[in-house]
């Protein structure tokens, strides 16, 4: 559903780096200009908190499926709502709503660790709205999760419509899925070409077009999609010596785009967990039978892998070597958030099995809201130097 | 009512029966057999009891490190092996346990071979991988129990939302039969599950009347020390007659307290809550900073989600006995889960419940799953209830953030101010 405007048409006309500056500025504007014109024109928003969340059911509600992923922006309403030893994009999530610069119908939160999870209460006692946990299944092995995650988006869906006044039909929904497998295979593609031609795009510029996919309406994200890809593609820009990385850690808080821009200056970033939940799904989702089975099964059977969903079928560092391997890196950056479990966790096993096969890597916290790069980018550089001269 | 009980009798039988539990464990290491690693949140003990399992919860066994001071020890080696500081510090606690063989101050605890682990907590999730990389082999079964899914929009029983959710539950449930089966060679005894069942129902009561004793004036156990003893033995020994006895014998004991007015102070100035996780590396003297004033901590949240949600006093239905398991955990583990997200709800019933003076807000560094959302609970319980609260932050593990001199001062700053406000009221003079 499109309310008859189109939020994000700047671009429209503009040559590749125009676009790709406007989609940078969007990301980083924590006003959220979009969502805005979306409300003013009578749109629903459905806000939806780290890591994966099935966008499909909010808009065959006809609502927009709004990614809720902090920003850095002052947590100056929400800081006396929290303790201290949280990660940032707790309170500046928070923060987003009580200053008004999203407005929701409903907000969903989902247990993927023990803070995220306290986002619904929370919320709950600020907003007059509903606010829910999607619980998703970490049980993904047990053969009863695909009728259970069916039956826990058929809830869903019936939460979505009383919060959004919309009516999700099978047939909408299967027609939402398609839309969704359009706007994924054209961040595949992307993804792809940091595999093979890293040059061609620049890692702030990639990471920008998938974040929009969390902030638009789908429809709008495949076409600013379908203009960009062929433009990228068609660069005659040169390889340069540089290191092939993996980034790891941006599974749930952000780093700022500077951050990436500093690590995109000395290395390639050829492939990433940033954002993940947006590409979660690693393949086409079908839509002629079942649409909320369907959908179950894509999030436990076409999935990626992050470190707070557990299946035995995928041993964290294991996958994370099958992305080193499968983008030909030369070495990876471990990050994690400031105070994030999951994500320091994860570290210890990343670092064991990277030393066993002996790949390089670089370990390094970030949080959302940092504003000097100065002692990281020295790092990074240093790294990156021992690596092509030591 | 019988008039020769001994009082302290439940603390002393306590302690013993812990003590029992861990001499249990070391001779199962010494016999090189592996437990069954659980969690206070759905540690499914009646089940795994039936397999004859020992079970360890690794929860148990790393407080018990801070509360003998040893914690330190255990956290740098955790830390030295690329851990951070900011990570729970049990998971730490326990890593280096693991590292040092099971090496422990009372005792010694065996390897896993199969840990459970619901999503109660999602810490319990990623200290299972540990174990799953540490360890070769261990079995590790991830057990979902879907939690409440907006504050007060709980499903019930008769509901197909409910049913959906439960039905979930018993399908893991016989799933980990089967788990059980191949790892012990044991073949499924219904019959020994019902008893073990029927040992927890009994244990159950009991634990429910304990929680609403304490609503006695003078208050009959302190939430805090006395309730950490109770929180051990019942968690360790819940699905056994031991346990099921030593609960009707406290419970006996603390009718026989509230009859006689007997209270933990020699006078009960102050009624508190306590909301969190208690402050194990000073544990004592932390309790001390508040008995001191006459403070006594009457109810406290940690005595609902540490025990898994036992204070609903859940009955199982012993004539359909793997259904209503799968019932009682869904609604338990639950229940636990809502103690520990939805505080304001649960501590503005215990007000008037426990005719509370005050409410302590304990929020730590290593559990986030509690401290997350206590700011804001404390926020709305002073918009609307008015009681007066202390909100205090130190660790449940890690004594680099206790800092016993802060904690006195914000202490002594919330008596100071409890007791003008008694006596404005004209209740003290």
């Amino acid at each position: 559903m499109s309310y008859g405007i189109r939020t994000f048409d700047e671009w429209e006309g503009q040559d590749l780096d125009e676009v790709l500056r406007l989609c940078r500025d969007l990301v980083e504007d924590v006003d959220f200009p979009t969502v805005k014109r979306w409300r003013e024109a009578g749109g629903k928003v459905v806000g939806h908190f780290q890591v994966y969340f099935p966008q499909e059911l909010a808009h065959a509600a006809g609502a927009l499926p709004l990614k809720i992923r902090g920003a850095p922006v002052e947590p100056t309403h929400s800081d006396s709502r929290f303790g201290s030893y949280l990660c940032s994009i707790i309170k500046t999530s928070l923060e987003l709503a009580l200053s008004k610069r999203v407005e929701l119908e409903l907000f969903v939160t989902h247990p993927i660790c023990d803070a995220a999870r306290n986002l619904a209460p929370i919320w709950g006692r600020n907003f007059e709205y509903p606010c829910q946990i999607l619980y998703l299944p970490q049980h993904a092995n047990s053969k009863h999760a695909p009728s259970y995650l069916r039956d826990e988006y058929d809830r869903l869906a019936e939460v979505i419509e009383q919060a959004t006044g919309g009516t999700i039909t099978p047939d909408a929904l299967r027609h939402s899925i398609g839309l969704y497998n359009r706007s994924r295979a054209l961040m595949r593609a992307l993804y792809d070409m940091k595999r093979t031609t890293p040059w061609k795009v620049a890692a702030e510029d990639a990471y920008c077009l998938v974040s929009l996919s969390g902030v638009l309406p789908v429809e709008e994200h495949i076409a600013l999609m379908e203009y960009v890809m062929p433009q990228l593609q068609a660069r005659t820009a040169r390889e340069e010596d540089r290191v092939r990385v993996i980034f790891e850690g941006g599974f749930c808080e952000q780093p700022p785009l500077d951050l990436i821009r500093s690590l995109g200056r000395s290395c390639y970033v050829v492939d990433d967990d940033l954002l993940i939940g947006q590409r979660w799904v690693l393949s086409d989702i079908d839509t002629s039978g079942d649409p909320l089975a369907a959908l179950a099964h894509a999030y436990l059977e076409q999935s990626s892998y992050s470190p707070v969903q557990h299946d035995d079928r995928k041993l964290k560092e294991a996958m994370l070597e099958q992305r080193f391997d499968g983008a030909g890196a030369k070495a990876v950056v471990l990050a994690a958030a400031k105070m994030c479990e999951p994500g320091l966790e994860e570290q210890v096993a990343y670092t064991q099995a990277l030393d066993k096969r002996g790949i390089p890597f670089f370990v390094s916290e970030f949080e959302e809201n940092m504003s000097s790069f100065s002692q990281l980018e020295l790092q990074v550089e240093t790294f990156v130097e021992n690596l092509l001269f030591g | 009512m019988r008039s020769d009980i001994e009082v302290g009798r439940g603390n002393r039988e306590g302690a013993d029966l812990f003590r029992s539990w861990f001499n249990n464990l070391s001779d199962v290491r010494a016999r090189n057999e592996g437990a069954a690693y659980v969690f206070v949140m759905g540690s499914l003990n009646e089940l795994l009891l039936s397999f004859d399992m020992p079970v360890v919860f690794p929860e148990i066994t790393s407080l018990q490190m801070a509360v003998r001071r040893v914690a330190h020890e255990y956290l740098d080696e955790a830390e030295d092996h690329g851990y951070s500081p900011d990570i729970c510090g049990y998971v730490k606690a326990d890593v280096a346990l693991q590292l040092r063989k099971g090496q422990h101050p009372m005792g010694h605890v065996p390897k896993p071979k199969l840990a459970l682990y619901t999503n109660a907590c999602n810490t319990y999730i990623k200290w299972a991988e540990i174990w799953e990389r540490m360890h070769d082999p261990v079995k590790i079964f991830a057990f979902d129990v879907p939690g409440t899914r907006q504050v007060g929009g709980q499903t019930w029983p008769g509901s197909q939302r409910f049913e959906n959710d439960r039905r979930y539950v018993e399908g893991q449930i016989r799933e980990l039969i089967e788990v059980c089966e191949g790892l012990t060679g044991q073949r499924f005894n219904i019959d020994r599950l019902r008893q073990t069942m029927g040992y927890a129902n009994r244990m159950s009561l009991s634990w429910k009347r304990l929680l609403e004793l304490n609503a006695n004036h003078p208050s009959v156990f302190n939430a805090l020390t006395d309730g950490t003893i109770y929180l051990g033995v019942g968690n360790a020994f819940r699905g056994t007659e031991a346990g099921a006895v030593y609960f009707e014998r406290l419970v006996e004991e603390m009718e026989y307290k509230a009859k006689m007015g007997i209270g933990t102070l020699g006078e009960e100035r102050h009624r508190l809550a306590f909301v969190g996780v208690p402050c194990y590396p000073i544990f004592r003297r932390f309790n001390e900073l508040f008995s001191d004033w006459g403070g006594t901590f009457v109810s406290s949240t940690y005595l609902w989600f540490a025990s898994g949600g036992a204070n609903r006093g859940f009955q199982y239905d012993l004539d359909r006995p793997i259904e209503s398991l799968a019932e009682g955990v869904l609604l338990a583990v639950r229940d636990a889960g809502d103690s520990m997200l939805d505080q304001y709800n649960v501590v503005r019933n215990m007000v008037d419940e426990f005719k509370l003076d005050g409410v302590v807000f304990h929020p730590i560094k290593s559990c986030r799953t509690v401290s997350t959302g206590l700011a804001d609970a404390r926020r709305a319980l002073m918009d609307n209830n008015g009681i007066p609260s202390l909100f205090i932050e130190s660790d449940m593990m890690d004594r680099r953030v206790v800092s016993e001199a802060q904690l006195k001062n914000r202490v002594d700053a919330f008596f100071e101010g409890l007791e003008s406000r008694k006596l404005n009221a004209g209740e003290v003079h």
